[in-house]
């Protein structure tokens, strides 16, 4: 068999066996039901209110959790195996570093493309079963493109945190690098980027500031899973520059897919230096 | 073909030389003891062997090819000193995986926890295996595949003596089959009469390689004869010091003498022929005197080194 797939099995079997999966599928189907039924207590009803407005607070939502789910998951990758001496080992078997990579990527990928798929596509299954006169084709859509792009941010913050894990020397370090990681892309850019646009006063070239959030994964996903609904209505801090960004949707994806390439290659090449 | 062949090796890290030009052969079928204090060069000389790293200068070839040829790697087998394995795995999981990634077959598993003694305990997690339990699944792991070459490093570090002994009898049998194997170790007691040939490290240098006997007669080593129950103790142990040979009293009618080099025959010649004891016992320089005779004379090289 393919030492990538033995490795990816592995990591898979782990998945199951400290039920990290079904941690994860359970949390984001409830968190989905959840936000569909009583998103809308704040304005005074109770009950499914419409897809777009559900899946920009289930976005919101799952900006802050998929990166964190994926770094917890992923930071002990390398440094793990190595404080354990399995890493020294592994290497001495018939198969390379990038093997090695390759297989925890697949293996933790899968895990979580798994737990969006339970977790979501039951709160999708769910609504379109109990919600009278919901259009089937735009819950289809609108929820598929929400889970195929949060297992996509997933993967970015997988292969984040395979840098970090190839960098680190020790678990503890890898996990507080993971936070900071976690920190600096899901808080700490949106809130530096509304204060460079506030304090610059406009001194500051508008026609650049969309662009800048390409540079941080989580707003590409937010942008992708507010766009084609009427997005003005939704879009609420950094997202409003997202209207003046005139890009396609597929180039968005694009761009997301890249977040998961280019760390990933990152990762590999860190690993590849690293001693042990 | 030479299961190792190490030529004119030096390794650095940064400004630090901690391996100066070593050459070490290992035929197949031999059993190496390669012996050093902590940081006399065994485990980098492991890792060039393994091909986790590449020599600054000279050449290793493994089984007559560069070591990180994966060919070479599926008939290698590696026992790390410390190795926790996957706690929330169970042995046999863990054997069953390992067997895969080296693509050994499956159905050799059971068979290898029969060899290690672990049978009973295959289906517990690694997690509440004792760290000689621990050491076993590792060895286990080491034979998987039937390796051409074998390297195990501290191998009976938490074993008892039975599993100690199991343990060497295990490296005779693979050494019968034609294995290769490394033993790499601080000096053990009860190593000898399982290792072909010793190879003592220190300070990064090759200080002695050969067969015990070729240590011993390079050592020069005294061998001691102990003769009890001498009714003219006294009298012998002056003849014997006039010969030069060094001599203790041991108790009331007992004495140990060491023999100086090639003496050995013609001390015991008179002892059984005039003396008549009640009992002898001839003591060999043993592996630990020869280690401690290649440890000090390094130190000493080491001070008259500029």
């Amino acid at each position: 068999m393919n030492p990538i797939w033995n490795i990816a099995s592995k990591e898979l079997s782990d998945g199951l066996r400290n039920r990290w999966l079904l941690a994860i599928s359970l949390l984001f189907a409830v968190l989905a039901v959840g936000i569909a039924w009583l998103g809308a207590a704040a304005a005074g009803t109770v009950g499914f209110t419409s897809i777009p407005s559900t899946i920009a607070s289930l976005a919101s939502l799952a900006t802050f959790l998929m990166p964190l789910i994926a770094l917890l998951l992923a930071y002990d990758a390398i440094v793990g195996e190595d404080e354990g001496g399995t890493l020294m080992l592994l290497l001495t078997y018939p198969l390379g570093r990038g093997h090695i990579l390759l297989g925890k990527f697949v293996g933790h990928g899968l895990i979580l493309a798994l737990a969006v798929l339970i977790g979501f596509g039951c709160a999708a299954v769910a609504i379109g079963l109990l919600v009278d006169g919901v259009d089937l084709g735009m819950l289809a859509w609108a929820f598929g493109r929400f889970m195929l792009s949060s297992t996509l941010l997933g993967w970015v913050f997988l292969a984040m945190a395979y840098v970090l894990s190839g960098k680190a020397s020790e678990k503890s370090t890898a996990a507080g690098l993971a936070l900071g990681v976690w920190f600096l892309f899901v808080l700490v850019f949106d809130l530096a980027l509304l204060g460079v646009l506030v304090l610059s006063k406009g001194a500051f070239n508008l026609d650049l500031l969309p662009w800048l959030l390409l540079l941080n994964p989580t707003d590409l996903y937010r942008l992708i899973n507010l766009g084609g609904f009427d997005a003005g209505a939704n879009a609420m801090g950094v997202m409003a520059l997202g209207n003046d960004l005139p890009m396609p949707s597929a180039a968005l994806w694009l761009c997301l897919l890249l977040w998961v390439a280019l760390p990933l290659a990152l990762a590999w090449r860190v690993f590849k230096r690293r001693q042990v | 073909m030479k299961a190792v062949d190490i030529q004119g090796v030096s390794q650095r890290y940064g400004s630090m030389t901690v391996l100066h030009e070593l050459s070490l052969q290992l035929a197949e079928g031999e059993v190496l003891g390669l012996f050093g204090h902590n940081g006399a060069g065994k485990t980098t000389t492991m890792k060039l062997i393994l091909g986790l790293l590449t020599p600054s200068e000279g050449q290793v070839r493994v089984l007559g090819q560069a070591p990180n040829d994966p060919q070479v790697r599926r008939s290698l087998g590696y026992l790390p000193e410390n190795v926790t394995f996957y706690p929330q795995l169970t042995g046999r999981e863990t054997l069953r995986h390992f067997a895969r990634l080296k693509g050994a077959d499956l159905a050799q598993v059971n068979d290898l926890f029969e060899q290690v003694g672990l049978a009973h305990a295959a289906d517990r997690r690694v997690k509440t295996y004792s760290k000689g339990m621990r050491q076993r699944l590792g060895l286990a792991q080491a034979i998987l595949g039937t390796p051409r070459l074998l390297l195990l490093d501290e191998p009976t570090v938490g074993l008892d003596p039975i599993a100690t002994q199991d343990l060497y009898r295990l490296i005779d049998r693979l050494r019968q089959q034609g294995t290769a194997v490394i033993l790499c170790s601080h000096v053990l007691p009860g190593v000898e009469a399982h290792i072909n040939r010793a190879v003592i490290l220190a300070k990064g240098r090759l200080q002695a390689s050969g067969d015990l006997a070729a240590l011993r007669a390079e050592a020069g080593l005294p061998v001691r004869i102990r003769a009890s129950g001498l009714a003219e103790r006294d009298q012998w142990a002056q003849r014997w010091s006039g010969a030069g040979h060094p001599v203790s009293a041991l108790g009331s009618e007992s004495l140990e003498v060491q023999a100086r080099n090639g003496h050995k025959v013609e001390l015991l010649r008179e002892l059984l022929g005039e003396a008549q004891p009640r009992d002898l016992e001839i003591l060999q320089p043993s592996l630990e005197d020869l280690y401690r005779y290649y440890m000090t004379r390094a130190d000493a090289r080491e001070e008259g080194r500029p």
